[in-house]
């Protein structure tokens, strides 16, 4: 196991550095951070990956003469559409959570899960108050 | 890096930080033999994504709030669940080990084929755009649909003009250094594009480096004047057109008898209309890409804090 650790090595820091995403995602308050968190864990994924394509000694994949050995050139594609791919849909949730603050007046966690549980009290009461 | 940025409660330093680790990951993913990937990495995490964070944060407000949680009980969720996986990887072939099961089937044929089934020297470029045209064309309509969220979300009003808001009139520097950069920037980008299949880049990367030049421009022009050069409606327009080149091409091979997105239906010689399909395809995707993220600036851009 230890004699293996330089070769596992990559390994290593995806799972260390999705653990990191993990842990932000799970225990952290604030909403942007959180996503900070994901996009973390999502690195985490795109290094494993292309740490998967390496091959010793190879070239990038781009066929030129002369060169006989080249990386797996499949993560790359997978990966460089997931990048794209992740910045919009980051988008997507920067722009929920924009609107979250506007409905709330805030983005914290705690403040807007007590901010529903009053909203919804209220409501129980006016229903009571009109049964 | 990643840890600290993490403790910290002021956003606006999380958000630099992270920008940072993106341009590390990207020199990362360059020592590992994949250019392309870190060319993306590169333009997307430094660029676009840190700026529409910022943008977010101008709305949503830069500090956290200090507060109190138990932090056992998550810290044991994700002890265990790294610890299995740990465990999984602990027979995992080597890194750079040529003889993992990951290199044993489709890239080998792919690297021998490619570039005489498709006239294109960048293998990626050709898996990309030809062999899994599919899952890209999947992947424009993600970006196009995100797109269309975000602009559902925020709305795309057109900004009441505050003259003292981000004003850059006493930094002469940034503004000459950004004009006489903006050309450059521009031309690369399409020099990205439209050379993605001999060397390193295509539609994606393009259309991330072409939004990043604009996005450049407008911070510190002010907002109003990329506006006056490219309008929020002929965006829209544009991304659709891209979705549209894209499947229309396949169409094309549909109606000639051939597969679904089989550019050899596009000339005479298969390998000339593959090579033909490839840049079509880029075209589309590189459209799209680049103006669904100036969309997206946009609207982060033109909506108001409301305090």
């Amino acid at each position: 196991m230890i004699e293996m650790l330089p070769g596992l090595f990559n390994y290593w820091v995806a799972v260390i550095l999705m653990m990191t995403g993990f842990y932000v995602v799970v225990a952290q308050n604030n909403l942007v951070k959180k996503l900070v968190g994901l996009g973390l864990f999502q690195a985490s994924v795109f290094i494993f990956y292309i740490s998967i394509g390496k091959v010793a000694g190879g070239a990038p994949p781009i066929i030129e003469h002369g060169s006989q050995l080249y990386s797996n050139p499949l993560p790359h594609v997978l990966i460089l559409t997931a990048i794209v791919v992740g910045v919009a849909t980051t988008a997507v949730g920067l722009s929920l959570i924009v609107r979250i603050r506007e409905t709330y007046g805030s983005v914290e966690e705690d403040e807007i899960n007590s901010a529903d549980r009053h909203a919804e009290l209220d409501q129980k009461d006016e229903d009571n108050d009109q049964g | 890096m990643a840890i600290t940025a993490l403790r910290m409660r002021d956003l606006f330093a999380v958000v630099m930080l992270f920008g940072i680790y993106s341009l590390l990951t990207a020199m990362f993913f360059m020592n590992l033999d994949a250019v392309d990937v870190a060319f993306t990495e590169a333009a997307v995490g430094a660029g676009v994504s840190t700026i529409l964070m910022l943008a977010a944060l101008r709305l949503v407000g830069r500090f956290e709030k200090p507060h109190k949680h138990n932090p056992i009980l998550p810290l044991l969720v994700v002890g265990a669940t790294g610890a299995a996986l740990i465990y999984g990887f602990s027979d995992a072939p080597l890194l750079g080990d040529s003889a993992a099961p990951a290199q044993m089937h489709l890239a080998p044929r792919y690297l021998e084929h490619a570039q005489k089934q498709t006239g294109v020297p960048n293998v990626v470029t050709a898996v990309l755009a030809s062999y899994r045209g599919y899952d890209t064309l999947g992947e424009t309509v993600v970006v196009f649909t995100a797109g269309l969220a975000v602009m559902l979300l925020l709305g795309m009003s057109s900004p009441s003009p505050i003259p003292d808001f981000g004003s850059t009139d006493d930094q002469r520097v940034q503004r000459h250094a950004v004009k006489l950069l903006m050309p450059f920037i521009l031309l690369y980008a399409l020099y990205v594009q439209f050379h993605g299949d001999f060397g390193a880049g295509g539609g994606f990367q393009a259309g991330v480096i072409f939004a990043a030049g604009l996005v450049l421009y407008d911070l510190v022009l002010g907002h109003l004047h990329t506006r006056q050069v490219i309008r929020a409606p002929i965006l829209v327009r544009m991304a659709a057109l891209g979705v549209l080149i894209y499947g229309c091409v396949g169409l094309y091979s549909l109606l000639s008898d051939k597969a679904y997105l089989d550019y050899s239906a596009l000339s005479p010689d298969a390998v000339h209309g593959q090579h033909l399909g490839i840049l079509l395809v880029e075209l589309g995707v590189g459209l799209t890409v680049f103006s669904v993220i100036t969309l997206i600036y946009y609207a982060f851009s033109a909506r108001r804090p409301n305090t």
